[in-house]
């Protein structure tokens, strides 16, 4: 879906969310709630500029206006596979990205985040993946990898992992695999507003994907493994 | 026998570099390779299993401080971090919020997520570096040690600079993206991997302490690094908003100096530092004198 149908869909009390190259910002009502709406069009790619950029409106929300909700539209291939922006230190500029979103939540500020439309590896780690509520439209895609590349790598068929894919959401693309293992918290469909309050009212601090994975059946030792290790003498 | 303070950081086993940075026998393993715990992803698969998939974690003593700390062995899927691997990591950082340790020490050497665990990998990453950065919000310092023959790669390159401190050694690499990635997906002339010097010049531990990407280099011995964490463990966890403002300011400032560089050389000679060429001879000693003062970071 175009990122402007989603805002329109998504805040039907009115926008200023506006597009600059890759970039798209700017400020939005939902219910009695004014929000920052920050994301990436275009399937782009991110580089060390675009991670700059997006961190750069996470800090001018903490700064301007304290406990605002953070809106991600997330829309990216993954991180930009350059030598220039790996000689700059690209993982430092996601880390960064990363910082700015987690003091956001830290200090009060709800970050809501919806995939509308793919999200790949490292440009969605530091984004979306770090949100209080990270949520997908049903048709985005979600990937680390292809299964053709995985097959590549692990040098095991495509067919086998596609009969794989059948059983366990731990190898094939797609949403609905991500909600099944609580990389999700949700997917998104019908009334998008009403989805966005609903997920306002549910954000919860602490990370509990795991927990949503364990309850949905689809990752069920990581939260069991995180116990033990408290528990442990 | 090598003497442990000849011992390389390089060449030593996860376990090996434990033993040598803790106190002796201060070492208490969680989930240790007695529990057997493996990853049932791999064995859908057919792969092998290791007994502690991969990671070793638990408590010990520095300096008379008790810390806990967690090692990935680049043995074995070369350090990469599956469910199994992520949670035990997780467990650990969480842990750390409850029982209040000097310090979280992380030793990484990994290519970031196990591709094998797909989904599982990211979301066990991602889950990684949320735990991170909720122990440092909790006031525990993490401090990440580089310095092994696989790296630092992938997710878990982007996880290291989520924590407070980073040690890495010159033969330490530190990056998003490997170069074999990048090579595979933009062809030789974007990026040969085959080029060692190229790939040191981008990703290694002299390039990343200039760049300020790294805070603390030093010689690989595991005495080296014992000494280095030692005096990064004092210096805490700066959590703050105005140090992430400072940080954004430094990475903004990265982006508009160095826009034209192609090469590490071209950002080393636009620091200042005479020889680029010469940097690569020096020993740890005198690399960090050359280097004073003309850090990116610095300015």
């Amino acid at each position: 879906m175009e990122w402007k149908n989603v805002v329109e869909q998504m805040f039907p009390d009115g926008h200023e969310v506006c597009q600059d190259g890759d970039l798209i910002k700017g400020v939005a009502c939902c219910g009695e709630h004014t929000v920052a709406v920050i994301g990436t069009t275009n399937h782009t790619d991110v580089g060390v500029e675009l991670a700059l950029a997006l961190a750069a409106a996470v800090l001018a929300v903490i700064h301007d206006h304290p406990t605002r909700p953070i809106v991600f539209l997330v829309d990216t291939c993954g991180q930009r596979l350059r030598h220039r922006d790996e000689l700059l230190g690209l993982n430092g500029y996601m880390a960064h990205l990363a910082k700015c979103v987690e003091m956001a939540r830290g200090r009060g500020h709800p970050v809501i985040s919806l995939v509308y439309e793919q999200a790949l590896s490292g440009g969605f780690l530091a984004n979306g993946m770090m949100s209080d509520v990270c949520a997908a439209l049903p048709e985005a895609e979600i990937r680390v990898m292809g299964l053709a590349a995985m097959a590549r790598v692990t040098r095991i068929s495509e067919e086998r992992l596609a009969a794989l894919s059948l059983s366990s959401p731990v190898f094939a693309p797609g949403a609905r695999n991500y909600l099944l293992m609580g990389g999700l918290a949700a997917l998104w469909e019908g009334d998008l507003s009403v989805c966005l309050e609903d997920a306002l009212k549910s954000v919860d601090i602490s990370d509990r994907r795991r927990t949503l994975g364990r309850e949905r059946g689809g990752r069920m030792l990581t939260d069991q493994v995180v116990q033990r290790v408290l528990a442990s003498a | 026998m090598t003497s442990p303070s000849r011992l390389s950081y390089y060449e030593s086993t996860a376990r090996a570099r434990i033993a040598g940075l803790l106190e002796a026998g201060s070492f208490h393993e969680w989930l240790p390779a007695s529990e057997r715990l493996t990853s049932p992803h791999l064995a859908t698969l057919g792969l092998p299993a290791a007994f502690d998939d991969g990671v070793i974690i638990g408590r010990g003593l520095i300096a008379r401080k008790t810390i806990f700390i967690a090692a990935q062995e680049g043995g074995f899927m070369g350090g990469a971090v599956g469910e199994v691997h992520g949670a035990k990591l997780v467990g650990l950082l969480e842990r750390a919020i409850l029982d209040r340790p000097a310090a979280v020490l992380l030793l990484l050497e990994t290519g970031g997520v196990r591709l094998q665990e797909a989904n599982a990998g990211l979301i066990a990453v991602s889950e990684v570096m949320r735990a991170i950065l909720a122990a440092r919000a909790a006031g525990v310092p993490v401090i990440v040690a580089i310095g092994g023959q696989y790296g630092c790669f992938g997710g878990m390159g982007i996880a290291a600079r989520c924590a407070s401190t980073i040690i890495m050694s010159e033969e330490g690499r530190l990056a998003l993206s490997g170069p074999e990635v990048i090579e595979t997906a933009c062809g030789v002339e974007e990026y040969d991997a085959r080029d060692r010097a190229l790939v040191w010049r981008t990703v290694g531990g002299k390039h990343r302490y200039l760049l300020g990407e790294c805070d603390v280099i030093v010689p690989d011995s595991i005495v080296a690094f014992r000494q280095a964490i030692t005096a990064c463990i004092a210096d805490g966890n700066d959590w703050s908003l105005a140090a992430l403002d400072r940080e954004h300011g430094l990475l903004r400032e990265r982006v508009s100096r160095f826009d034209d560089c192609k090469d590490g050389r071209d950002i080393w000679h636009e620091l200042g530092l005479g020889d680029p060429d010469g940097l690569a001879m020096l020993d740890n000693d005198e690399f960090i004198a050359a280097a004073h003062g003309h850090r990116a970071n610095e300015l």
